[in-house]
C-alpha cells in the first residue's frame, strides 16, 4: 500500500513534501536560542564547514539583534538560508553541539539559521554592497552554489562580474537537485534574488559555455575565469534494456520533480539503484509520489551504504523497502520496463562477487538510477594546461582555488567530486580571496 | 506526618503559606479559592484611603526564554470600597474560621488608624498588618514607605493603633532604606506584636527602545514601580537576617520577597522568618502553586526529621557572620570530573577572562584543565558549569588551622601599606599583559576567513 495519496495539486504536493525543517516561529526561536551554551571556540563552528559563529548568531537572535544575526551567517556563507534547511546538519554543526555529550537534544542550529535569514530576505535588509570597482572582470561559469557565492564575494572585493548558466534558474542543484522536503523553490530563489539586488552581479540563464569558441571569448574579455560547473548527468549502467521507457537517472527525474511538482510521473512499483543520499532522495520521493512500493536495491550490505544513516531512516520512515547484496543485471521488460533482473552477490576476499544461479526478476515499472554524476571531462579538454584528477575532478588548489591553468579558478563539486551546498559555498568564497591574490598583483 | 501549622505573633494558621497583601487578595472569591487550593492565610490587599488606579500598572524583567524574573508595579492599595472589603473578610472568616485572614492598612490620621483598625477587628480579621512600604504613589501623600523610612512617625502610628488593637499588629517594612533594623526596632518600641519583609524596591524594570519610556508604560510616560519577584529574594533573605539577628528587635518575622518554591520558603524560615508570604509567583502562576510547596515543604521537614516550623526557624542564622569571622585558613580549589564534560570550555573562559588564569587548553581534548597552583577557589567555573556536579570545589586544607581575619587584626598581623607582603595577592601568577594580544582579535573575522592563513597564488 502507498504511503502517501499521489498528489494531484500543488496543495498535496507540498502536503506529501512536507518541509522537514519548518520555519520557527519567534517563541520557538527565542526558547532555542535561549538553550545555547556560548560555548567557547564552539564545536559547532568547527563543524561547519563555512565557519559561521553560530553561538554569536545564536545571541544575537536571542537578544533580538535578528539583522545582526542574519549578517553574521551571510558574512560567512551567502547561502544562509539554503544551508540552514539543506545542510546535513545531524553530522556537521548539530552533532558536533556539546549537548549531545549529555544526551540533551542539541541545538537546532539549521532551523535558527533559517529564522534569522528569512526574516532578512522577506524584509529586504540590506547587508551589502558591491566594493569600489577595481576594473577588472571576471566570467563566472555555472550559477551554483558556487558560482554565485564566488559571485557575491568578488563584486564584494570591486569586481565586475558576469555569469553564464546552462539552465533557466540560478541556485544549481540546491534547486534542481535537493529533495523538495529539504526546501521550497520559491525560498531558494528568494534567496538567490536577495543576494543578486545586493551585490549586483550580471546572470545570463540559458547560456551553457559549450566549446573552444565560447572559452576563447571569455577568455579575450575578462582577467580570469570561475568554474562552477559541479557534475553532469546520471552516469550510464551500461546494462541491457537500460534504454527502456521509464528507465531514468536519478538527478534526471529529482530535476522534473523540482520543476514540475504534482506532474511528475512516477511508477506504481519503483526500484532504485544505489546506496548513496541521492538514491535515499529518489527513493523518498516517489513515495511521497504516491508509489505503491518502492524498493532500493544495492549491491552490498545496508551498512556499506554511502548515504548518512538519518537519509535511510527518513526514507525508512516513508516505506521504502532495502533489498540489499544484489547487482542488476539487466532491465527487461517490453518497450516499457517491467522489471530488474538482478543477481545476488556476497563477499568474497573483500569484493562484492556474483553468486552464480540465484539471479531472479524484481517486476517493477519504473526504474531509478541512482548511481552517482558523470564528471565534464569533455568540456573541461577544451581548457588548455586544465588538470583532471583519476576521478575525473578538476586538480586545483583545496583553498585558492587556482587550477593548473593559472586563469582558472574552480570549486564545488567540479573541484571536490561532490560534497555539500556549503562546502561549494564555503570553498568558492575562499576561491573568490584566491582569485583576488591572483589578480591584485597583475597590472 | 510533620505539623506545617504555626502560632505567629498569636495568628493561627494550617500552614505557614500567605498570600501577601496584593492583587491576589483583592477580593473574597480570590481568597476563599486560594484556601479551598490549600494556602494557609491571607493578607488582605491593602485598604485605606481611597485612590484611582492607572492602566497600566506592571513590568516585568525576562532572562531568556524565563519570564518574570523580577516584576515591577505602579499599583496602589485597594480601590474597592471599603464596605465591599470589610463585608468580604466576614464571609471568608465564616467559612474558613481555621485559616488566617489579616486586614492590611493604610490611612492618615490618628482618628482613621483608629477607625479602620476597629472596623478590621469587628469584621473579624485576625490581625493587622500596617504597610508601611508602598514605594510610589502613596508615598507622596505622606504614607507607605514615606513612614517607613522615618522610624520616629512610623513608631508613633504604630503606637496610635496598638491604642485600639486587641489583634496580633504585623509592621510591614520597606526594603528602601540603608539599614533595615531602625524602622525594625521602632516597630517594637511602638508595641507592634510582629514585622514582615519585604515590600518592593523602587525599581525600573526597564525602557522601550522605540518609545524612549521607562516600563510600564502609561500613555507614552512610566514612572518608577515596586521590584518584587525572583530576582528580589537575596535582598529579602539579607535583610530578614539582619532584622533576625539583631538583639533589639527580637519581634517574629513574616519573610517575603522571591518566594516561589518550597526550597525559598525554607531559605526564609532558616534565616528566621516563621511564616512566609507570596505574591509575584501567585500571579504568574495562580494559586496552584500552593499544593507543590507543602508538599515539598513537608518532604523536607519529614527528611530532616523537623516536627514543627519552629524546629528550625532561624536555624542558619548562627552560620551567618560577618566576613572578618571567617575561617582564612579553609582551602578549596576546583576539581573537573573528566567523564561528566561536555566541553563547552565555559569555565576556561570564565577563569581567563573573569577569574584568576587558572584553567588551561590541552590540545586534542576540550575537557579543560585546572592549574592548581593557581586556583584561588572562588567558585566561578563551578557556576558556570552547565553539567550538573561535573566541577566540585574540593577541599584542600586539612581542617586543623583556623585564623580569621579578625584574629589577625587582633595580633597585628594585617597588610597595612601598598605592596605590603602580607597582601593576598602578593605572590600569586598573573600573565603578562602583552600574551594577551593575539588571542581573541581573530574571533572578530567572519566564518572561514577566522582560519585563513596567507594565500599563495601562481603568478
Ligand atoms: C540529488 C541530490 C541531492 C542533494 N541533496 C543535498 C542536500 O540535501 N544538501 C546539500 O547540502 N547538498 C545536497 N546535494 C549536493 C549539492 O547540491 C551540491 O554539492 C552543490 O549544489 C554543488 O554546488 P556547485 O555550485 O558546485 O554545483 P551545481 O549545484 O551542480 O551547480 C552547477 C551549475 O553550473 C551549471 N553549468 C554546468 N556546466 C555549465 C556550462 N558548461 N555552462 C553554463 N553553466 C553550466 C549547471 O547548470 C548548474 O546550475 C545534493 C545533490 C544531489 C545531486
Ligand atoms: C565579584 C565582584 C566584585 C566586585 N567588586 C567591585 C569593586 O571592587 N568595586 C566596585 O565599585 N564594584 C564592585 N562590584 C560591583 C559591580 O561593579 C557592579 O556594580 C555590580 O555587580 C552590579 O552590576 P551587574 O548586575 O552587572 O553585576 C563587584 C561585583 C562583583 C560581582
Ligand atoms: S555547541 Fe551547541 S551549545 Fe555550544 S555554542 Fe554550539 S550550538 Fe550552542
Ligand atoms: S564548564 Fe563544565 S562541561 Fe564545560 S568544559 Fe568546563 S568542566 Fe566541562
Ligand atoms: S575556582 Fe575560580 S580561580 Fe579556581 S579554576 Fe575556578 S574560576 Fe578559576
Amino acid at each position: 500500500m502507498a504511503e502517501y495519496p499521489t498528489p494531484t495539486s500543488e496543495q498535496e504536493f507540498h502536503a506529501n513534501f512536507a518541509q522537514l525543517k519548518p520555519r520557527m516561529n519567534s517563541s520557538e526561536a527565542l526558547f532555542e536560542s535561549s538553550r545555547c551554551l556560548f560555548c567557547f571556540d564552539a564545536p559547532c563552528i568547527q563543524a561547519c564547514p563555512s565557519g559561521i559563529d553560530i553561538p554569536q548568531f545564536i545571541r544575537q537572535i536571542n537578544s533580538g539583534n535578528d539583522t545582526g544575526a542574519a549578517r553574521t551567517i551571510y558574512e560567512a556563507n551567502y547561502f544562509g538560508n539554503a544551508c540552514g534547511k539543506v545542510c546535513p546538519t545531524e553530522v556537521l554543526c548539530e552533532g558536533a553541539c556539546v549537548y549531545n555529550l549529555q544526551d540533551v537534544k542539541p541545538i537546532e542550529i539549521g532551523r535558527l539559521q533559517s529564522f534569522a535569514t528569512r526574516k532578512a530576505i522577506e524584509e529586504e535588509k540590506p547587508l551589502f554592497t558591491p566594493g569600489i570597482p577595481n576594473g577588472r572582470k571576471v566570467a563566472i561559469i555555472g550559477a551554483g552554489p558556487a558560482g554565485i557565492s564566488c559571485a557575491c564575494e568578488l563584486r564584494a572585493l570591486g569586481y565586475e562580474v558576469d555569469v553564464f548558466e546552462a539552465k533557466a534558474q540560478p541556485s544549481g542543484l540546491t534547486v534542481y537537485g535537493v529533495a523538495p522536503y529539504k526546501i521550497t523553490n520559491e525560498e531558494v530563489i528568494a534567496e538567490m534574488n536577495y543576494l543578486q539586488q545586493q551585490f549586483g552581479y550580471s546572470v545570463t540563464y540559458n547560456a551553457p559555455i559549450s566549446s573552444r569558441a565560447d572559452l576563447q571569448k571569455l577568455e579575450e574579455k575578462y582577467d580570469a575565469i570561475f568554474l562552477g560547473i559541479g557534475l553532469g548527468r546520471t552516469n550510464a549502467l551500461r546494462l541491457p534494456g537500460e534504454e527502456r521507457e521509464n528507465c531514468v537517472g536519478a538527478v534526471e527525474f529529482i530535476e522534473q520533480l523540482r520543476m514540475n511538482h504534482h506532474a511528475t510521473a512516477v511508477g506504481r512499483k519503483v526500484i532504485v539503484l544505489g546506496g548513496g543520499n541521492t538514491a535515499m532522495d529518489a527513493a523518498s520521493e516517489s513515495s511521497r509520489m504516491g508509489a505503491d512500493s518502492v524498493i532500493l536495491a544495492y549491491r552490498r550490505g545496508k551498512e556499506d551504504m554511502g548515504a548518512y544513516e538519518f537519509e535511510y531512516d527518513l526514507a525508512k520512515g516513508v516505506g521504502v523497502k532495502g533489498l540489499f547484496h544484489v547487482a542488476p543485471i539487466e532491465i527487461v521488460g517490453n518497450g516499457k520496463v517491467e522489471g530488474v533482473k538482478f543477481i545476488r552477490t556476497a563477499l568474497h576476499e573483500g569484493q562484492v562477487q556474483p553468486v552464480p544461479g540465484s539471479e531472479f526478476i524484481e517486476p517493477c515499472d519504473m526504474v531509478i538510477k541512482a548511481t552517482g554524476q558523470a564528471k565534464q571531462t569533455q568540456f573541461l579538454s577544451l581548457i588548455p594546461g586544465l588538470e583532471v584528477d583519476g576521478k575525473g575532478r578538476i586538480v586545483a588548489d583545496e583553498r585558492t582555488g587556482q587550477t593548473t591553468n593559472p586563469r582558472y579558478f574552480t570549486s564545488g563539486d567540479a573541484r571536490n567530486g561532490g560534497a555539500e551546498v556549503v562546502n561549494a559555498a564555503a570553498e568558492a568564497k575562499a576561491a573568490a580571496r584566491g582569485i583576488h591574490e591572483y589578480l591584485k598583483t597583475r597590472s | 506526618m510533620p505539623d506545617l501549622s504555626i502560632n505567629f505573633a498569636g495568628i493561627k494558621s494550617p500552614n505557614p503559606f500567605w498570600l501577601a497583601s496584593a492583587p491576589p487578595t483583592n477580593s473574597g472569591y480570590q481568597v476563599m479559592k486560594a484556601f479551598d487550593a490549600g494556602w494557609g492565610g491571607a493578607v488582605w490587599k491593602t485598604l485605606g484611603v481611597p485612590v484611582v488606579n492607572v492602566s497600566s500598572r506592571y513590568g516585568s524583567v525576562n532572562y531568556r526564554d524565563k519570564r518574570m524574573m523580577g516584576f515591577n508595579n505602579i499599583e496602589l492599595i485597594s480601590d474597592r470600597p471599603l464596605a465591599d472589603n470589610l463585608r468580604e473578610i466576614e464571609e471568608v472568616k465564616k467559612r474558613f474560621p481555621n485559616h488566617a485572614v489579616i486586614a492590611s492598612l493604610m490611612v492618615q490620621s490618628r482618628q482613621e488608624w483608629h477607625d479602620i483598625v476597629r472596623q478590621s477587628q469587628e469584621a473579624g480579621a485576625d490581625g493587622i498588618e500596617l504597610n508601611f512600604g508602598c514605594p510610589h504613589g502613596m508615598c507622596e501623600r505622606g504614607m507607605g514607605s514615606a513612614v517607613g523610612q522615618e522610624p520616629d512617625v512610623l513608631q508613633t502610628i504604630v503606637e496610635w493603633v496598638m491604642e485600639v488593637a486587641k489583634i496580633p499588629v504585623i509592621v510591614k517594612l520597606t526594603p528602601n532604606i540603608s539599614d533595615i533594623t531602625e524602622p525594625a526596632m521602632a516597630a517594637r518600641r511602638g508595641g507592634a506584636d510582629a514585622i514582615s519583609l519585604i515590600n518592593t524596591i523602587q525599581s525600573i524594570v526597564g525602557v522601550d527602545l522605540d518609545l524612549f519610556a521607562p516600563y510600564p508604560i502609561v500613555d507614552g510616560k512610566g514612572s518608577n514601580g515596586g521590584y518584587c519577584g525572583p530576582a528580589v529574594k537575596p535582598i529579602a533573605l539579607n535583610m530578614l537576617k539582619n532584622c533576625a539577628q539583631h538583639p533589639d528587635v527580637r519581634l517574629p518575622i513574616s519573610g517575603i520577597g522571591g518566594i516561589e518554591t518550597w526550597r525559598d520558603a525554607v531559605e526564609h524560615i532558616l534565616l528566621g522568618a516563621s511564616s512566609v508570604q507570596v505574591c509575584t509567583a501567585a500571579m504568574h502562576y495562580g494559586f496552584g502553586i500552593i499544593r507543590e510547596m507543602t508538599s515539598g515543604l513537608e518532604q523536607y521537614m519529614t527528611d530532616k526529621g523537623f516536627n514543627t516550623i519552629y524546629d528550625f526557624v532561624g536555624k542558619a542564622l548562627p552560620n551567618v557572620l560577618p566576613w572578618e569571622d571567617l575561617n582564612m585558613k579553609y582551602k578549596v580549589t576546583a576539581n573537573i570530573h573528566e567523564e561528566k564534560c561536555i566541553g563547552c570550555q565555559l569555565c576556561y573562559t570564565a577563569c581567563e577572562d573573569g577569574a584568576h588564569q587558572a584553567i588551561k587548553l590541552n590540545a586534542g581534548t576540550r575537557v579543560p584543565e585546572i592549574i592548581e597552583a593557581n586556583c584561588v577557589g572562588c567558585n566561578l567555573c563551578s557556576l558556570v558549569c552547565p553539567v550538573e556536579d561535573c566541577i566540585t570545589m574540593d577541599r584542600q586544607d586539612d581542617g586543623t588551622a583556623h585564623l580569621t581575619w579578625k584574629e589577625r587584626t587582633e595580633a597585628n598581623d594585617i597588610p597595612t601599606e601598598f605592596n605590603d607582603e602580607k597582601a593576598g595577592g602578593r605572590h600569586h601568577w598573573v600573565p603578562e599583559p602583552a600574551a594577551a594580544l593575539g588571542k581573541e582579535k581573530h574571533k572578530t573575522l567572519p566564518g572561514k576567513a577566522r582560519q585563513f592563513e596567507k594565500i599563495t597564488v601562481t603568478e
